[in-house]
């Protein structure tokens, strides 16, 4: 089910306030972040977010396309496992 | 057998059940435009005259509807899309994996296809004991 359009899109109140700063002429560089659940709303655009995995920070660049989604789609949180030749390699 | 918007050629069936072989058409939008066309359904799609096959095409025009080469374009470009922008919904389709957030332990075999049987690739070296 989506999400009622009466409160609008969720996103971090944290992570506006640091996306808008940083609209505002502050220095500009990857936001860390835990916040998967937050929609990207047009003033994300252009900007480097390091999103949380579960292990790992994923770094995404933000692309006009991406609005609407959420930032926790760009940072898979599982490894594909897939059948192969079990290699020194592979298994390191 | 009457052309439709081209390439259509739905067979000797009654017009609403030959109007579903247009693809972007189901039974549903049929009826819908055949009526908004003003045409008896019953009428079998070989019986029918020019002038209501070009009401039939006017009626699909007029109702904004994606149909055949569009709306196969349009789910071309969607799917381009999600997968442009490598999101998980695009990964998934582009591993032809459910999207939804299906079970894949088992099931899943729309997606998935016919069961393909994947035996382990040994390593030569391995029973050498080299490795």
């Amino acid at each position: 089910m989506g999400r009622s359009l009466k409160k609008g899109p969720f996103v971090e109140p944290k992570l506006i306030e640091k996306v808008e700063k940083m609209n505002q002429g502050g220095p500009k560089r990857p936001i860390k972040t835990w916040s998967r659940r937050s929609m990207i709303t047009p003033d994300f655009v252009g900007h480097t977010f390091l999103v949380h995995n579960g292990k790992i920070f994923n770094s995404v660049f933000v692309t006009e396309n991406m609005v609407g989604h959420k930032l926790g789609e760009f940072s898979p949180t599982r490894t594909f496992k897939k059948h192969g030749a079990h290699t020194a390699k592979v298994t390191k | 057998m009457p052309r439709l918007l081209g390439v259509e050629i739905p067979g000797d069936k009654r017009i609403e059940a030959s109007l579903p072989y247009v693809y972007g058409i189901g039974p549903r939008t049929a009826k819908k435009i055949l009526e908004q066309a003003n045409i008896d359904p019953n009428i079998r799609a070989k019986n029918l005259s020019p002038e209501q096959l070009g009401e039939i095409v006017h009626a699909i025009n007029a109702s904004g509807l994606l149909i055949e080469g569009d709306l196969r374009r349009e789910i071309q470009s969607n799917l381009k899309r999600l997968q442009g922008i490598r999101c998980y919904r695009g990964i998934r389709h582009m591993r032809g994996l459910p999207v939804r957030g299906q079970r894949t332990s088992t099931n899943a075999r729309t997606r998935k296809g016919p069961r393909k049987t994947v035996g382990v690739q040994r390593n030569k070296d391995a029973k050498a004991g080299k490795v």
